[in-house]
């Protein structure tokens, strides 16, 4: 299949893509230009988060949703275009994320095997937080946030699927990031779950911190995002509030097109 | 009946000297993913330099810690300088460097220190004590029980109990997400080579008194020995390198003692092939078994 010649792509890049407040973005990425060998996986993607801002990334699989994560965090180098975060370019190393206020969760959760749930909650600290005390209080706080402290010495491969997703969620928290990357937090779970998800979300942005998020649940998206940038083949179609992504003849051509191509 | 209390008390002591090394393989396989082949040669390097610590000073003390802290920074050196730059994503090409590291090793101990063997005289009596009339362990097989014991119980602590010891469990089971959660995971890897390393060459200094004495091949027969235990357990498990040490330790004691000591790399080698085609990711394996 050639990404090239779909006529989705003619609908371009829309403008309105920056923050809505004229203040330092928490993340602003520019021009961002990703290929694999002769696959362009991101094609000069541009958008930002603001302070307290949910954003919210959705497109058809194989949109580049991913990706954009993976070169926020590091793990991917773009041909062209820059990551900032807070006005800094985001660091080059990945291990140095963390120092620049920034934590993700992973499509396949990524749990430590064979670690207990509060073990895998104290690997973020554990480079930063000297004393052992500070970390096990702020491990136990980030458990109580996701009401896991009943499960806080179970060995994470026993619980059942929402409750270690809510465990990398509270690995990603324990931190107080400032920035909170969530690839697709909803995905596999139930409506009582997606609720209670929509609750910690909001009460990450009350603190004052951001989110970015990946998702492919529609009513979780358009419950919590303030903004919502859509991608198709790698590129910007549209941006927007939820409202208006909702009603933009582009979303509905990206995700019919899907729809057709099946 | 005396001769059974003798032989598996001795194999029980030569046991824990496997188990230690095949503890350091354990080690060195949950940090890099590879098995060591250069392990033994590394290990027999930093003993020659506390085999000269100990001619020199006349202290066995000064020469186990001086194996201890040159076997670390031979692990460092080899890493830093030389498994990282190994590229590959399979554990593959690390190992074959490993195998040309040990050519290289063995043949440069062998130009600096010639063939023969090196006498070392043990610390304590070999002489086997008697509980009542029954001859059971010497001085030394207890003195390396203890010294097994403690590094065992220390690794546990450290691996089980500090916050490194959590950083080194995170990036060996999932490298990429450790480094996403701010772990530097190389500087995971060289100390695992590091402590990996150090605890190989103590078990070596604990061995050579027990055998012929000192050469670029004294490790060699305890490597075989130790991978067996380790393939045996599980590589990936702590636990199983201890219970393989012993359970090997002790078929070898045996066998030697009622058969004849050429029959007792056979016998390991047969349990082995048993747990082998019983279960092939080792007794204690998980779930994930080795790739290579």
């Amino acid at each position: 299949m050639s990404r090239s010649t779909t006529p989705l792509t003619a609908a371009g890049p829309r403008p309105g893509a920056a923050a809505p407040s004229g203040a330092t973005p928490r993340l602003e990425v520019e021009g961002l230009t990703v290929t694999f060998g002769g696959l362009t996986a991101l094609d000069d993607v541009g958008f930002a988060v603001g302070d307290g801002e949910v954003v919210a990334l959705i497109g058809p699989n194989g949109a580049g949703k991913t990706t954009v994560f993976n070169v926020v965090c590091g793990l991917v180098r773009p041909r062209a275009g820059s990551v900032r975060i807070d006005g800094r370019p985001a660091p080059a190393a990945t291990s140095r994320l963390q120092g620049h206020g920034v934590a993700r969760t992973l499509q396949g959760l990524g749990l430590f095997s064979g670690m207990t749930v509060a073990e895998n909650v104290l690997v973020p600290l554990s480079g930063r937080e000297r004393r052992s005390e500070d970390g096990r209080a702020l491990a136990a706080a980030a458990l109580e946030r996701l009401d896991l402290l009943h499960t806080a010495d179970a060995v994470v491969d026993a619980l059942p699927y929402p409750e270690r997703k809510r465990v990398a969620l509270a690995r990603a928290l324990v931190t107080n990031p400032r920035l909170l990357l969530l690839d697709e937090p909803a995905g596999g779970l139930g409506a009582e779950d997606i609720a209670g998800l929509a609750h910690v979300v909001r009460g990450v942005v009350a603190s004052g911190s951001s989110v970015l998020l990946v998702e492919h649940h529609v009513d979780f998206v358009m419950e919590v995002a303030d903004r919502v940038v859509v991608l198709d083949f790698g590129r910007v179609v549209a941006c927007g509030t939820p409202d208006e992504v909702r009603s933009d003849p582009a979303v509905e051509a990206a995700y019919l097109g899907l729809e057709a191509a099946r | 009946m005396d001769r059974l209390v003798l032989l598996v008390s001795t194999g029980v002591a030569r046991g824990l000297v496997i188990a230690l090394f095949a503890l350091s393989l354990v080690i060195i396989w949950r940090a890099a993913r590879i098995v060591n082949f250069a392990q033994a040669a590394m290990a027999v390097a930093a003993v020659y330099v506390a085999f000269a610590v100990q001619q020199a000073t006349g202290s066995y003390v000064l020469a186990l810690l001086s194996a201890l802290v040159v076997g670390a920074l031979l692990g460092v050196a080899v890493e830093r300088g030389l498994m990282r730059h190994v590229a590959g994503r399979t554990p593959m090409p690390g190992m074959i460097v490993a195998i040309g590291l040990v050519m290289v090793l063995q043949a440069l101990l062998g130009i600096f220190f010639g063939p023969k063997h090196r006498p070392m005289t043990p610390v304590l009596s070999e002489a086997p004590l008697y509980v009542g009339d029954v001859p059971v362990l010497s001085r030394y097989d207890l003195f390396v029980l203890l010294v097994a014991l403690v590094v065992v119980v220390g690794l546990g602590v450290l691996f089980n109990r500090s916050t490194l010891g959590l950083q080194l469990r995170a990036s060996a089971v999932a490298p990429e997400v450790s480094r996403l959660l701010g772990v530097r995971v190389p500087r995971m890897v060289t100390i695992g080579w590091m402590l990996s390393s150090a605890v190989a060459a103590l078990a070596v200094l604990l061995l050579v008194p027990t055998e012929l004495g000192l050469n670029a091949h004294s490790g060699d027969v305890l490597f075989v020995h130790a991978f067996t235990v380790a393939v045996l357990g599980g590589l990936d498990s702590p636990a199983g390198a201890l219970v393989g040490g012993l359970v090997v330790g002790v078929l070898i004691s045996l066998v030697t003692g009622y058969a004849s000591a050429g029959l007792a790399p056979l016998a390991v080698l047969a349990l082995l092939t048993c747990v082998l085609l019983v279960r092939p990711g080792g007794i204690f394996a998980t779930k994930e078994a080795r790739t290579a």
